[in-house]
């Protein structure tokens, strides 16, 4: 490797930033063996990266006032200098997107081309959830065709109209992503040969005493079993159910539907590995640029400044301060992926005991990879979490009793509490844990087509009141008729509430 | 790997949505801004304006959970808790050193953006309209501008284009081969010095058609001649002239100025909207009148008896020296607690009516009361001004009064006087 500087100063050129990728490119491939999109880099203004910011991050969303509002929030923030911008955004698609703003200083693009470009790129290709989950080739085709399909509906139907349905699909599209893959239709030979092997075992067990069996009055209920099962339910991605079973709502509103789940669908994953998707970049952007000041291909003033950014980044307030806003995801991701690096390389006898798999065997990169492939979130922390991490955290687990009289201190950062504190960290990320588990329990196919919804209970959350009763509002107009969600409680089956709406005349 | 520069990229993909956003928090925001126009000075209001929407105007309603009956939180940066421990719950916001992060669940706060001066005032404004006789003023007043149209070959000597002039002079003379002074100068010379005879007679001759053919082809000639052109067009009156006419004797308190305050600035932010250039006159009075700047018109108090006639012939003098009401919109206001000397009333009503009225295109009387007074509506007999002025309200167009003690009522008073009338020409709202 050279050692020339790849840029001198702040400034920057378009060859600056290529030298700076195929630098970066060099130590990302060769040494962390990363594998990553092809990319590509987009060098934007401020004022993009809030339009940016605003679509929730994608370079084509269709229209709707919601994201104007959150236009009007991220300027109004940004404009009183709380808070500055990103200096990145980097997109799930292949080739991988990343935008770099024109306002950053040639340091800070090759932090962004390290960090975005490499790191977040490589968490795309390889994360299960991803791979599962969002077709990184398709994306931006698919948003463009969704753009200006829904441009197209409100010429046609009206904005007014378009953007009642949109509220509607939008209130719901937290429950409009499936959590676990569908099961795929089987092929019509599959079929045929298990209709044969069905056959055969029916002969088989072909006993004529069951004929005297008495036949009871179950037909009816056979009916309705059947349509149950074609409706699919129970049904827990209420938007897909809405698309495909809603009764009053035309083809062009069913597809509208199916964009609003889809792109939930696409955002869901980046939900549930926000910790290690921040992690696997920053630990790959501080690897990078630490080579490359090694090697000498940045200056020292650089590097300092590049410093400064990422102790910014992983700064991670303790809860006594009063800027404490919760737990720094990238804080956290860093702090474990180096852990378990130092785990893989130099462990500690109590390290051996809690990680036998990985302890000394010596090839940090290998692990990691295998480790940002397989994992999400809570997973990831429920089994990565060490106790040195958490001494070094000084974690401590805090549990608030309805109606006690004080706040208790469940578990600290000591031999007996290590396992509690991460089961409840890690539980904090359970995205199932976080969003109510909701699901379409029943419809009355054969009277008034009422549907009725259930919320399972965990730990007396009940639904917030207010805001169920205005979803639930945007749910009759989709569907068309009554609609009734009972919470239950998950232990006990017992129907704690009910909420009732009907369809505006 | 490409780089793509997408800088040139037309900017402003936001926009449409945020008008969307706009149309549908619309009521909220014209509530945020009448509330924010209370509490800022006149020039603020034709910046750019941080409004805040709470949330109710935009709400993105989702399931979400209820705190439940067990919150666990895990938090960093233990200092000396240890497995067991009771601790109180934090009070306020910050004193138990965040202990409360799960936050989530709880209700969204409101939030603040930017409009930009014309959105604010677009809101600030919605369906105020000049009243339409106003509007007829306008027509009638429009005046004849004119405008540079090229050149003509005739006009008059003030608007001769020399340089125009110049041009076609000299390039006829280049044409028409006009002989130059210097070949002039040089025969004369070389005639002079010339001993033989036959050569200087030849110069001689030489000289003369020379002389003869410089007369023929003179230096300039009417045909030369250029005039710049000026075109008549009518031009719309686009210039206003607002007089803020405010009794400050002793018994005008801090509240009753801040009402009319509230008011002039509505109207000024309101004629700024209409005008391309408004111009403001702050006249105060007790027993005599003055013109002052805006500071001494707001801030200070007189004390003395009341003459109100005093500050309407102010205005009229004022009218006839610099503003002629041909080519500007004249608006006047009046705030007042309504006391004036008895002696004096039927001079004033009647300066207004005969000088006052006939050039302002709209003039409003606000009479100010202590917020202790109750509702409006429940006050009866009426101040001398009031009733002096109350003959004029019911006879004359371009005349309004109102009163008002508090301060949630200038709004809803302005727009009576400036909302749109029945039958103008206004454009439909969608």
């Amino acid at each position: 490797m050279s050692g020339d500087l790849l840029f001198e100063g702040k400034d920057w050129s378009f060859d600056t930033l290529q030298n700076i990728h195929d630098a970066v490119d060099v130590v990302a491939r060769q040494e962390l063996g990363l594998d990553t999109f092809p990319n590509q880099i987009e060098v934007i203004t401020a004022e993009q990266m809030l339009d940016a910011y605003a679509s929730t991050g994608m370079p084509l969303l269709y229209r709707h006032w919601s994201f104007g509002k959150r236009f009007a929030q991220y300027e109004g923030v940004y404009r009183a200098g709380l808070q500055g911008l990103a200096y990145e955004i980097v997109i799930n698609a292949n080739p991988c997107i990343a935008y770099v703003m024109e306002e950053n200083s040639a340091t800070m693009q090759a932090l962004v081309i390290a960090h975005a470009a490499f790191g977040h790129n490589h968490f795309f290709k390889n994360n299960y959830q991803f791979r599962q989950w969002t077709d990184a080739a398709g994306i931006l085709d698919y948003l463009s065709y969704a753009k200006n399909y829904i441009a197209a509906c409100e010429e046609r139907h009206g904005e007014a109209e378009v953007e009642r349905l949109l509220d509607a699909a939008h209130a719901l599209s937290a429950q409009g992503v499936d959590r676990y893959p569908r099961k795929r239709p089987i092929s019509l030979l599959e079929e045929e040969r298990r209709d044969r092997e069905r056959r055969a075992e029916n002969e088989r067990l072909y006993n004529d005493l069951w004929r005297t069996v008495p036949r009871g009055g179950d037909a009816p209920r056979r009916v309705i079993d059947h349509q149950r099962a074609l409706l699919q339910l129970p049904q827990e991605n209420i938007l897909y159910f809405l698309e495909k079973a809603a009764p009053k709502l035309q083809p062009w509103q069913r597809e509208v539907l199916r964009i609003v789940r889809l792109v939930a669908q696409y955002f869901y994953p980046q939900q549930q590995t926000k910790v290690m998707n921040e992690g696997c970049a920053t630990y790959c952007h501080y690897r990078i640029m630490t080579r490359l000041h090694e090697t000498g291909r940045i200056s020292d003033g650089s590097f300092l400044e590049f410093l400064q950014s990422h102790t910014n980044a992983i700064r991670q307030p303790t809860a006594h301060d009063p800027s404490y806003s919760g737990v720094n995801p990238y804080a956290l991701g860093f702090d474990m992926m180096c852990d378990i690096a130092r785990i893989v390389r130099d462990p500690t006898e109590e390290d051996r005991q809690w990680f036998p798999e990985i302890a000394g065997t010596g090839d940090e990169m290998a692990t990691l990879r295998e480790v940002w492939a397989n994992y999400r979130d809570d997973s990831f922390i429920a089994q990565f979490l060490s106790p040195h991490l958490m001494r070094k955290w000084r974690l401590f687990h805090i549990v608030d009793e309805e109606g006690a009289p004080k706040l208790k201190v469940e578990s600290i950062h000591n031999e007996r509490g290590y396992s509690d504190l991460r089961r409840s960290l890690a539980s904090d990320y359970e995205v199932g844990r976080n969003t109510p588990d909701i699901q379409v329990a029943d419809v009355d196919l054969a009277g008034s087509r009422r549907l009725v919804l259930h919320h399972r209970v965990f730990a007396g959350k009940l639904l917030e009141i207010v805001d169920a009763a205005l979803v639930l509002r945007h749910l009759t107009t989709l569907w068309g008729y009554d609609v009734v969600l009972e919470e239950i409680d998950a232990t006990t089956n017992e129907v704690l509430k009910a909420h009732m709406a009907s369809p505006e005349p | 790997m490409r780089i793509v520069d997408r800088r040139l990229n037309p900017g402003g993909k936001s926009f449409s949505n945020r008008q969307r956003f706009l149309r549908r928090v619309r009521d909220t925001v014209a509530r945020a801004v009448r509330e924010a126009s209370r509490e800022r000075a006149i020039e603020d209001l034709e910046n750019e304006q941080e409004i805040t929407v709470p949330i109710d105007g935009a709400r993105e309603p989702v399931f979400r959970h209820t705190a439940g009956e067990r919150r666990d939180f895990v938090l960093p940066g233990n200092r000396d808790y240890i497995e067991g421990d009771l601790i109180d719950r934090p009070t306020g916001e910050n004193g138990g050193g965040g202990t409360e992060p799960g936050k989530g669940g709880g209700q969204e706060d409101a939030f603040r953006f930017v409009l930009t001066r014309e959105e604010f005032l677009s809101i600030f404004l919605d369906d105020l309209e000049l009243p339409d006789f106003a509007k007829r003023g306008l027509v009638d007043t429009q005046k004849l501008g004119s405008r540079r149209a090229g050149y003509t070959m005739s006009g008059t000597p003030a608007n001769l284009s020399l340089g125009r002039t110049m041009q076609r002079s000299l390039a006829r003379r280049i044409a028409m081969g006009r002989p130059r002074n210097q070949l002039v100068e040089r025969l004369e010379q070389e005639s002079a010095g010339s001993s033989d005879k036959d050569v200087a007679e030849r110069l001689a001759e030489e000289l003369r058609s020379v002389r003869a053919r410089r007369l023929r082809i003179p230096f300039l000639d009417p045909v030369d001649l250029r005039y710049r052109r000026f075109e008549r067009f009518p031009k719309p009156v686009a210039q206003a002239v607002m007089f803020c006419l405010m009794d400050v004797s002793g018994s005008m308190t801090e509240h009753m100025k801040d009402l009319a305050k509230r008011f002039f600035m509505l109207l000024h932010v309101f004629l700024t909207r209409r005008y391309q250039r408004v111009e403001i006159v702050f006249i105060r009075h007790t027993d005599e009148a003055q013109e002052v700047d805006e500071e001494t018109f707001f801030r200070s108090t007189e004390t003395g008896g009341t003459t109100v006639s005093s500050a309407l012939i102010e205005m009229d003098r004022i009218i006839t020296n610099r503003y002629d009401p041909v080519s500007w919109n004249i608006y006047g206001a009046q705030a007042s607690d309504g006391d004036n000397m008895m002696s004096d009333n039927d001079r004033t009503r009647a300066l207004l009516q005969e000088k006052i009225l006939p050039r302002c295109q709209y003039f409003a009387y606000l009479e100010v009361a202590n917020s202790n007074e109750a509702s409006p509506i429940s006050y009866f007999g009426g101040s001398s001004l009031w009733n002096a002025y109350a003959p004029l309200s019911a006879s004359t167009r371009n005349f309004q009064m109102r009163r008002v003690s508090r301060r949630d009522h200038i709004y809803p008073v302005f727009r009576e006087l400036f909302q749109r009338r029945e039958g103008a020409n206004a454009e439909t709202a969608t």
